[in-house]
Parts: structure tokens; sequence; C-alpha cells
């Protein structure tokens, strides 16, 4: 068996696989969590719950409507971002004068809500989503096997992510937002509704959180819980990262999903602690966050 | 950014103004008294050291988000952690009850030292995010650690002899000294919030920029408080592992760091009372709950949502709000 470091590559590239795709999906929800944030001053702990309901979107939809991944892939975060629409519009909207942590408060309270209330209906068990027929099977690397879901999954992550990254640092559109983040009164001034662009921002972050949702339903199994422990991860890559920056958040919950990996191969038993150490060690030696500017 | 939840919702310390009502407020402490100690004769012991043991972890936590401002989102784990350590001493080591629990009280004390460094590095949000953080690595630790005993954690605890002296299996024994416990942590709470410390802290929560301008070095007194704040949510965590003869996972995790949050904005933030009304609220409203069908973390999500968007005074809050109203 050929072996790197005393470990053999097959589990080695194999756990390293793994990470990749955990990290594409902290990548994905850190991400949402910046946009939000940077826009609303709002930490979104229905991020974890909503990225669950994407995942049951899909599997609803499949379920009753006949309806596959392919155009559960477009409707899952249109549908979320709707929730979301309206969650901001009738509720979070009421708060931007108060402190931010009312914001994280209502957000929890929903979070509570959705993962009760699917768990009440479909049970903690999993349900199985089938991989679509032109994603089957995988390719063999030489040094390892990559099925190509998974590796569907990270190149489509990674393509949200820099379309996303893209639409905000490089558009027009993403430049009235980053100007409204910095001074929305002038940047209302100039004539553009930023009330609007807020609502909106906050639906775009949502459905981010349902795409790595429905992306994941293959992999993991539809689950009530499948958002509740990822939320808390994501906090902490987030605080690793820090908010500042969409390239950071990015980066970190890659490196942070390998690293993860890593930890697997190397010392099973801390891989499920490793983010929040890495966490500590952040803060302990740039508090902003590696990519963060204080605020 | 400090934090605004003061300034917005609650009034800044309570007036004292001369002993215009202090005749009703010692007639008050006396009836309330009155009512714990008869208790135990009128409803199910376990339910009322259940809703003490709460109580005091609300009032805990209200002592860091009240009074300093800070939105700690990992009480859980002082609270579970000191119930692990509090039912091992006992158990295994077989330890005095009261001895148990004080070395729990210390073990949350210093995992409070060392979340708190770590937290108050960062404000507002990022200082809520951090201790969920830290508290969800403790819960994996729970998880995985030999002495907890996994998804089982630790059964059978032994209430033992209090001072060698007290048999606490006897219910209304293990009552009084639940109760002691609550009195005693509520009246160092009452006299942190009262001291010279509490003001500051309350300085830190108004304007903390204005504090540090001052001369006061906020991150000792933020320190400080968090530790005392951590201490007091393990006593509690501890007591309530010899009450139900029980540490388990359910303790450390971050929907119990939840729960307290709720207890507190419930009943009123920087309120005195208000986390002692909503813990004992949220634990009625859990037990009654268990009989019927509807699931719990939709009805507690759902109290959320209305307490943040309409009740953010919580119930004492609100009463007090509107005493004042009225006497002015």
């Amino acid at each position: 068996m050929v072996t790197l470091f005393g470990i053999p590559t097959q589990a080695l590239f194999g756990q390293l696989l793994l990470g990749l795709i955990n990290g594409s999906f902290y990548a994905l929800l850190s991400l949402g969590l910046a946009v939000i944030f940077g826009m609303l001053n709002v930490i979104n702990f229905a991020h974890g719950a909503l990225y669950m309901v994407g995942a049951f979107a899909a599997w609803l939809l499949m379920q009753h409507f006949g309806i596959g991944y392919w155009p559960a892939l477009l409707l899952a975060p249109l549908l979320v971002g709707l929730f979301g629409v309206v969650l901001e519009k009738t509720m979070l909207s009421r708060l931007y004068k108060l402190d931010h942590l009312y914001g994280l408060l209502l957000t929890f309270g929903v979070a509570l809500i959705l993962e009760g209330a699917f768990r009440h209906w479909y049970g903690a068990s999993g349900q199985p989503y089938p991989i679509p027929d032109a994603l089957r099977g995988g390719q063999n690397l030489g040094f390892m096997f990559l099925p190509n879901y998974r590796g569907w999954v990270i190149v489509a992550s990674l393509i949200t992510c820099l379309g996303t990254w893209y639409a905000i640092e490089r558009t027009r559109l993403g430049a009235y937002l980053r100007a409204a983040t910095e001074n929305p009164t002038l940047v209302q001034a100039f004539g553009i509704n930023v009330p609007v662009m807020v609502t909106l921002t906050y639906g775009f972050g949502v459905a981010l959180a349902g795409l790595a949702g429905v992306l994941a339903a293959p992999i993991y199994q539809v689950n009530p819980l499948m958002g509740s422990n990822l939320i808390v991860v994501v906090f902490a890559v987030v605080v690793i990262g820090g908010m500042g920056s969409i390239l950071g958040a990015i980066v970190t919950g890659l490196g942070l999903g390998l690293l993860e990996g890593l930890a697997k191969v190397v010392y099973p038993e801390a891989s499920n602690i490793v983010v929040f150490v890495v966490m500590a060690i952040v803060l302990l030696i740039k508090p902003a966050g590696l990519f963060g500017r204080e605020r | 950014m400090t934090s605004k939840i003061s300034s917005a919702v609650l009034p800044a310390a309570a007036p004292h103004t001369a002993d215009r009502d202090r005749g009703t407020r010692i007639a008050l402490i006396l009836l309330g008294l009155g009512v714990a100690v008869a208790a135990p004769f009128l409803l199910y012991p376990v339910f009322v050291m259940k809703v003490l043991c709460f109580a005091l972890f609300a009032c805990a936590f209200n002592l860091l988000i009240g009074f300093a401002g800070l939105l700690s989102f990992g009480h859980a784990a002082f609270f579970g952690g000191a119930a692990y350590v509090t039912a091992h001493a006992a158990k295994v080591w077989g330890l005095e009850p009261a001895l148990s629990i004080l070395l729990g009280t210390a073990s949350a004390a210093l995992m409070g030292l060392v979340f708190g460094a770590l937290a108050i590095r960062r404000q507002g949000i990022y200082f809520a995010m951090i201790t969920l953080a830290l508290s969800q690595m403790v819960f994996f630790l729970a998880l995985q650690l030999p002495f907890t005993g996994g998804e089982d954690g630790i059964q059978g605890v032994p209430r033992g002899r209090l001072f060698g002296l007290f048999d606490l299996n006897q219910p209304l024994v293990m009552y009084y000294f639940v109760l002691a416990v609550f009195l005693a942590g509520f009246a160092l709470i009452w006299r942190t919030v009262h001291s010279p410390f509490g003001q500051v802290l309350k300085a830190i929560r108004e304007n903390e920029p204005r504090a540090v301008s001052l001369g006061y070095r906020t991150e000792r007194y933020k320190l400080l408080a968090f530790v005392l704040s951590a201490s007091l949510a393990g006593l509690a965590g501890g007591t309530k592992a010899l009450v139900f003869q029980l540490a388990s996972l359910t303790d450390v995790t971050w929907q119990m760091s939840g729960e307290v949050v709720l207890m507190t904005l419930l009943g009123g933030m920087g309120t005195l009372l208000g986390p002692v009304v909503g813990a004992g609220f949220v634990v009625a409203l859990g037990n009654y709950l268990a009989a019927t069908s509807l699931p719990v973390p939709v009805v507690i999500g759902a109290i959320f949502v209305v307490c943040v968007l309409l009740f953010r005074r919580g119930i004492v809050g609100e009463i007090a709000h509107h005493l004042r109203r009225r006497s002015t």
C-alpha cells in the first residue's frame, strides 16, 4: 500500500476530499452570512435551518411533484429566498434600530421553529435523496477514486462563491451594495431604494444556504437536524475569517474543511473540535480574524 | 460596538428613591421567602427544585447580559460542565455533596476564565458567536471524554449526606438545601449589582469607550463579570446534577444555552427577579408541553420571536415599567 507520512494515501485523499466537500458547504454558508451581515448587521442564526429547508424543499419537490434534481437546484433556493424575503419584511426589518443582538435572538427563534416543525412532521431520521443520473459513477484519478457527484459539489460551490464575489466586487449592482453597506443614508439620497436592496440581500444570502442544502441532499441524508450543528461550526469559521471580506469567507471555509479532513486521518478524536481550537488560536493572535477589520 | 440593549429597553439603574417603598420591598421579600419555604408542600418538590436551579442559572446569565451587556450564547458549557464534574466527584470519588458542588463550581470558574479571556477580545455579535463555538467544543468533549459516559451521561449520582449530617435523599431536606444554594447565589448577584463593581459594569454596558476614557480597565471588569457568571451557572448546574442524580449531554447543548437566553429575555433582561420568573415559566411550560403532542422547540421558538418583536422588556420589565409610569 502506498503511504505518505505513514498514512495510506487512499485514506488520506479520501478524507481530504470529504474535508473539501465540508469546506465547500462552510464556504457557501459563511459567504451567505457575510453578505447578510455586511448589509443588515444581523447574524443569521436561521442559516443552518434554512440550509435544511433547502434540502427538504428539494426532497418534497421530488416526492410530491416529481420534480428532479436539476430544476430543484433552482427552485429550492428560490423558495428559501422567498421565505427569507417575507421574514425580512415582516420581522427583521423592525429590529434594525435596536441592538444587533436582537436580530440574532429573532433568527435563533426562527431556527428553533423551523427545525422543530420539520422534526415534528418528518421525524429525526434522514430521508434518502438519489444522486441525479448524469452524475452517477466516478473517476479513477490514479491516486484515488473521485465520485462524480462529489466533484460536482466542489465545482458548483466554487462557481457560486466566485460568482458572488464577482457580482459584489466587480459589478455596478455590487458597487451600490457596498456603498449602501458603508453609508445607507447617502446612497438612499442618491435615489437608490436601500430598503428593497436590504430585503433582496437577505433573500439572496439565505438562497445561498438553500442552494447548499440542495447540493448536500444526495451526500448527507435529508434530515431535520442537518443544519443545527453545522451552523455553530460556520459561526466559528466566520469568527476565524472575519466578515470583512468575501474571498476571506471562501478561503477560510475551504481551508478549515481541509484541516478537519486532515484531522480525521491523523487524530480522529480531535476532528470535531479542531475548528474551535483554530478559532481560539486566531483570537489570541489576531482578534479581528484572518481577513477581518476591526469594526 | 457596545450593547444598546439597555438604553433601548431598560431603564437606567433602578432609582433608589429614598425609602418611599422600602416597607413594600421588605414585605415583598418576606412574602417571596414565605412562598419559597411553603412551596414543597404545595407543589411537587422536584419541580420546584428544577425551577430554582434554572432560576439561578438564568440569574447568572442575566448578570452578564443585563448588567454588563454581554450576550453569552455558551452558558450551557458552564452549567453542564459543572454538572459532570459534580456528578463525577460525588459518584466516583464519593465526595461529600457540598464539596462536590464546590468542585463543579470551581471547574466552571476555570472554564469561565479561559472562555472569557478569549471572548472579550471581540465585541457584540462576535462575542456571542465565540462563546457559542467554545461551548460546542465542550459538548464534543463531553461526548468523547472517558469520564462523562458519552450518550448515557453519568447516571445514579448519589445525593449523599450534607456535611455528613443531613440525608439529602429526603425530598424536603434536599429542597431546603437547594433553596439555600439559590438564595446564596441570588444574594451574591444582588450584592454584585449594587456594588461599585456593578456600577462600573453598567457604565461599560452603556458606553464602553467612555468607561475606558474614564480610566477603567474595562477588559478586567468584563472578565471578572464573566468568571462570576460562569461560576454561578456552574453552581446551578452542580446542584441540578444532585437533584436529578444525573449529568447528561442535554445540559451542554447549545439549545440549553438558548433556553437560558429565553428565560432571561422572557422574564426581563436587567431586572433582578426577571430571570426567576422566566425560569419558572419556561420550566412549567416544558412540563406542560411534555404531556401534549405539541413540539417543544416550536413553542419555545415562537415565544422567542414574540418576545423579540413585541415584548422586549420581559414580564418583570413590563410590570416595573407600568408601575414607574403610574407613579410619575
